[in-house]
C-alpha cells in the first residue's frame, strides 16, 4: 500500500540523451557545479549530453520580475528548444530550478493554449527563422542525480559519514521553490515531500535533519532581492530558516536551486555583520554545497576544482569530516597555475 | 559595522511551545462556553467601549490564547459590562463573565 502510494509521487526521468542547458547566475555563483555535473555523467555514468555553446537565458529572473513579457519568454524558450531538436535530443535537462520552473511553465501553456504554441512558433520563425519541437521529458539535473544516485555510490570513495565519530553527517536539504511548488507533479516527491535531495543524502550515508522550517522560503523570491531597501525580507526568511536548523547542528546544507544556495551561504555573512551572529558553535557558518559539489567531492574529484573555495562559509573543516584530503596552497590558484591573491577575511564570520 | 541599506525585521510569528498557557487554561475552565469561539468578532463590533476608545475584546482574548498578558489588565478596565457582546455572539458565549474572569486571572498570582 505505502508503495503504491508513493509510486504517485514519482516523476519520470529520461536515462540517456540529454540536451544541457546551462544557468546564468550559477556559472558565476557556483563555477565548478555544471562542469562537474557533465563530467559525471560523462565519465562516471557514461551517459551521452550535449552542451551547446549558443545557449542563452531563459528569462527566469526577468520573467519573475515582470521585466520580461510572457510572449518574450516564450520565444526565448522556443529558441533553446530548437537548438535541442536541431541536436536531434528530446531530454531537455536545465541547469537552473528557475529556469526548471520557466520551461514546465511554458510547455503546460502551450499544452492549455495550443494557439499560443501557433503564435510562439510563428514568432520565432519571423525572429530567428527556426523551428522546434517540444521535449518528450523534462528534469532537472537533481532529478538526473537522484536517478543514477545508487549507479554514482558504487563510484564513491568518500561516504557522508564523519569518519572522527563514524556516525552520518547531519544534512539540511532545501528544495528551491520552483522545482515543485509550482507543479508538484514535476517534482520527486511532489511539494509535499520532495525527496529528490533527501534520497541522495540517505543513499550516500547521511541523514537528513527534518527541521521545522524545512519547507520554508530561502527568502530569495526575485522581488524581495532585486531591490536593495527590500533585502531585509529576504535575509529575515533566510534568519527564520538558519535560526529553526540550528539546534539540530547540521554539518551542511544542500540545495538544488542557485538562488538559494546563494542565499542561504551569502546571507550568514550579513547576519554575522549586522548582528554578530553564526549558526554553528565555533563562529564558522555552515557550510552550503550545491548537489554537483556534494556529489562530486563524494567521487573524489578536487575541492578547489569544484569551487569551494568561492563560497562564503568555507568547506574546509566539512572535508576533515568526511576526509577528502586538500591541498590549502592551491585554494586561490588560477587555472593557469598562478597565486591569486586571497580575499579579506570577514570581522565576524570565521574562515 | 557595514552599512547594508536594509535591516533584518524580527517574525511576527509566536512560537505556542514558548509560552506559558496556565492561565489560558483556568480561564477555559471557569467559563467553559469560552471553547465555542470561533473568533467571529461581533463582540468587537457591536461593543460600546470600542465606538470612544482602543478597547477590542477580540484582540484581548487573542493576546491571552498567546499568553501575551502585557497591558491587559488596563485594557479590560475599559469594559462597562454592558452585555450587548453576549447577546450578539453566535456561538453563545458568556463575554461578560470571560472578562470578569480575565480580570480575576490577571490579579492572581502565577
Amino acid at each position: 500500500m505505502a508503495n503504491r502510494f508513493w509510486n504517485e509521487y514519482q516523476k519520470t526521468i529520461a536515462d540517456d540523451h540529454y540536451f544541457y542547458e546551462r544557468s546564468c547566475i550559477r556559472q558565476t555563483f557556483f563555477p565548478g557545479s555544471e562542469t562537474a555535473f557533465l563530467r559525471m555523467l560523462r565519465e562516471e555514468l557514461d551517459k551521452d549530453i550535449f552542451d551547446d555553446f549558443r545557449q542563452h537565458t531563459c528569462t527566469g529572473i526577468g520573467y519573475h520580475t515582470d521585466v520580461v513579457p510572457l510572449e518574450t519568454t516564450m520565444t526565448v524558450v522556443a529558441r533553446l528548444f530548437s537548438l535541442m531538436t536541431e541536436h536531434g535530443y528530446e531530454n531537455y535537462v536545465p541547469s537552473c530550478v528557475t529556469s526548471f520552473g520557466v520551461f514546465t511553465e511554458m510547455v503546460h501553456t502551450w499544452q492549455e493554449r495550443p494557439d499560443l504554441l501557433e503564435k510562439t512558433r510563428e514568432n520565432l520563425y519571423k525572429a530567428c527563422k527556426r523551428e522546434f519541437n517540444l521535449p518528450k521529458n523534462i528534469a532537472h539535473p537533481s532529478d538526473v542525480i537522484y536517478h543514477f544516485r545508487f549507479e554514482l555510490a558504487e563510484k564513491m570513495k568518500y561516504r557522508l559519514v564523519n569518519r572522527f565519530t563514524g556516525k552520518p553527517l547531519k544534512v539540511v536539504e532545501h528544495i528551491g521553490c520552483h522545482y515543485a511548488k509550482i507543479f508538484p507533479d514535476k517534482g520527486v516527491g511532489k511539494a509535499e515531500f520532495p525527496y529528490v535531495l533527501a534520497g541522495m543524502i540517505e543513499a550516500w550515508g547521511g541523514e537528513v535533519v527534518d527541521y521545522p522550517e524545512r519547507r520554508h522560503c530561502c527568502g530569495f523570491g526575485f522581488r524581495q532581492y532585486l531591490v536593495q531597501e527590500n533585502r531585509g525580507y529576504s535575509v529575515s526568511n533566510t534568519k527564520k530558516k538558519l535560526e529553526s536548523m540550528e539546534p539540530y547542528e547540521p554539518d551542511f546544507i544542500v540545495s538544488n536551486c542557485p538562488g538559494c544556495s546563494m542565499f542561504l551561504d551569502r546571507w550568514q555573512y550579513t547576519i554575522a555583520e549586522m548582528e554578530h551572529k553564526t549558526y554553528d558553535r565555533e563562529g564558522y557558518g555552515i557550510p552550503v554545497l550545491t548537489y554537483e559539489e556534494m556529489a562530486g567531492l563524494l567521487l573524489g574529484y578536487d575541492p578547489w576544482e569544484l569551487g569551494l573555495q568561492i563560497h562564503q562559509v568555507q568547506a574546509e573543516r566539512l572535508l576533515d569530516k568526511i576526509g577528502i584530503p586538500y591541498n590549502p596552497k592551491d585554494k586561490y590558484k588560477s587555472a593557469d597555475g598562478k597565486i591569486l591573491r586571497a580575499p579579506e577575511k570577514p570581522e565576524n564570520l570565521l574562515v | 559595522m557595514i552599512k547594508f541599506g536594509f535591516a533584518i525585521k524580527t517574525p511576527r510569528s509566536e512560537n505556542m511551545d514558548s509560552v506559558s498557557l496556565e492561565r489560558f487554561n483556568k480561564l477555559q475552565e471557569r467559563v467553559p462556553s469560552f471553547k465555542r469561539c470561533f473568533q467571529c468578532g461581533c463582540c468587537s463590533a457591536t461593543c460600546s467601549a470600542r465606538q470612544f476608545t482602543d478597547f477590542s475584546i477580540r484582540r484581548i482574548h487573542t493576546s491571552f490564547r498567546r499568553g501575551d498578558y502585557e497591558g491587559l489588565d488596563e485594557a479590560l478596565k475599559k469594559c462597562m459590562l454592558c452585555g450587548k457582546c453576549t447577546l450578539v455572539c453566535p456561538r453563545g458565549v458568556n463575554l461578560r463573565s470571560l472578562i470578569i474572569n480575565m480580570r480575576q486571572i490577571l490579579d492572581e498570582k502565577e
